[in-house]
Parts: C-alpha cells; sequence; structure tokens
C-alpha cells in the first residue's frame, strides 16, 4: 500500500503537532482506498486526551472521537484510513506501546518534531499477525 | 437478530461488511458468534489470555459495556452493539 497526501494536508498535520509540541498530538486520516494506492483527503486534528504529565510520550484519542469520527468519514463519503501523530524529539519509530494498540489496515503516520520543527516522517502498517509494524511508502505530492 | 457495527479497520475481515448479524443473549455471546462467522478477528479483538484488548470497547446502545455488566451484559435482538477501538500510543 502506498500512502498519498498532498502538500497542503501534509501541512495542516505539522502545523498540529507543532501545536501539540512538547506534547504529542494526534489525528485521524480520512480518505479512500483503490488498488494499492491509499489517498488522504481530509484530517482530524484532535485534542491528545492522555492525562496531562503524560502526554509528552503518550497520546490517547477516545472512545467517542472515534466515532464522531466514523460519523464525519461517512457523511463524507470516505474511509477513516489510518491515524497520524507525533514523537516528539524522538525517531518516527513505532514503540511497543504503538504496537499494542494498534490497529490492522490502518496507515499510522508518525512525524518527529524537533524542538518545535519536523524532523522526519515515516508511516507504518501493522502486519495481519500483529506481531510488528511494516514502513509503508508514503508520498506528498 | 442482533447488529454488531464494525470499525473501520476490522472490515477487512468481515469482507468489507460495516455490521452484522449475530445471535445471543449476553455482549459475550453475540462476540462469539462474531468470532464463529469471522474467526480471524479473533486476534484482534482478544489477548492471549481470552480477555478483550484493551482498546477494544463494546458499546450496546450507545452505553460502554464497561459501565454495565462487561460481556455479561444482557441484550435482545433489537439491540444495537458497536466495536469502538481506544486510538492510543506513544513511545
Amino acid at each position: 500500500m502506498i500512502l498519498n497526501i498532498s502538500k497542503n494536508i501534509y501541512q495542516q498535520i505539522s502545523n498540529h503537532l507543532i501545536d501539540a509540541y512538547p506534547n504529542e498530538g494526534a489525528g485521524f486520516l480520512l480518505g479512500y482506498t483503490k488498488n494499492h494506492n491509499r489517498t488522504v483527503r481530509m484530517i482530524l486534528a484532535l485534542v491528545n486526551e492522555w492525562e496531562t504529565k503524560e502526554q509528552t510520550n503518550r497520546y490517547k484519542i477516545s472512545a467517542k472521537a472515534y466515532m464522531n469520527a466514523e460519523d464525519v468519514a461517512e457523511q463524507k463519503g470516505l474511509d477513516l484510513i489510518g491515524v497520524f501523530h507525533s514523537h516528539p524529539d524522538s525517531p518516527a519509530n513505532p514503540s511497543e506501546y504503538d504496537r499494542e494498540f494498534a490497529l490492522p489496515w490502518w496507515s499510522y503516520l508518525i512525524i518527529s518534531i524537533n524542538n518545535n520543527k519536523v524532523d522526519h516522517a515515516k508511516c507504518w502498517v501493522l502486519d495481519d499477525d500483529r506481531n510488528q509494524f511494516i514502513e509503508e511508502i508514503f508520498n506528498i505530492k | 437478530m442482533t447488529i454488531i457495527k464494525m470499525p473501520t479497520p476490522l472490515r477487512l475481515y468481515t469482507d468489507g461488511q460495516t455490521e452484522i448479524n449475530v445471535q445471543g443473549n449476553t455482549v459475550g455471546e453475540a462476540l462469539k458468534d462474531l468470532m464463529s462467522q469471522h474467526n480471524e478477528l479473533e486476534q484482534h479483538l482478544y489477548n492471549d489470555d481470552g480477555q478483550l484488548r484493551a482498546f477494544v470497547n463494546i458499546f450496546v446502545d450507545g452505553d460502554d459495556v464497561r459501565h454495565l455488566n462487561g460481556v455479561d451484559t444482557q441484550i435482545t435482538p433489537n439491540s444495537i452493539l458497536r466495536i469502538v477501538p481506544s486510538v492510543a500510543g506513544g513511545f
């Protein structure tokens, strides 16, 4: 699978995650999948609902926010195709904690934010047996 | 028949179906019936100890079963169940 993101949407994602820095920020990717290509059409930038003192290395999106996101996607004729979140001052590699909470099929876009700036980004997908993340190609066009 | 609404990422294992008809008098029985129809879901809903994974929330008619009787919560053929993931992560 290849994830395609427009420059404009990637900028929206970056802005949200920079605003959240030094805490983790997160949100949903909405779009569609065709053949082996996945295209992001819009994002839902969300509040990190993890308890405040641990937000520098944890994020949480509530069940209520999830249900709302699915409803928005349905209204727009899109699918929830993934999640984005930041790793402040840390590489964009998924942690064991990320894997534990991950769902299959979704694209997990992780952006490393260092000193209020985007450092680098990587995209991942959980394999079917839940044992590991596999890096996914993503394009910013 | 009771309906279970599936979250987007798990529709991969239900042939794309968003709603599945199941039988059972409790949430646990309904989930067991769901597993019997789509057994690949099990590894994503349950951990190795046979417990629902921490990120799996089950709502019955809008109420989280953790605030009711968990998997023993009674349901009727008119109940609507929704599987809702808590999305979390970090490093």
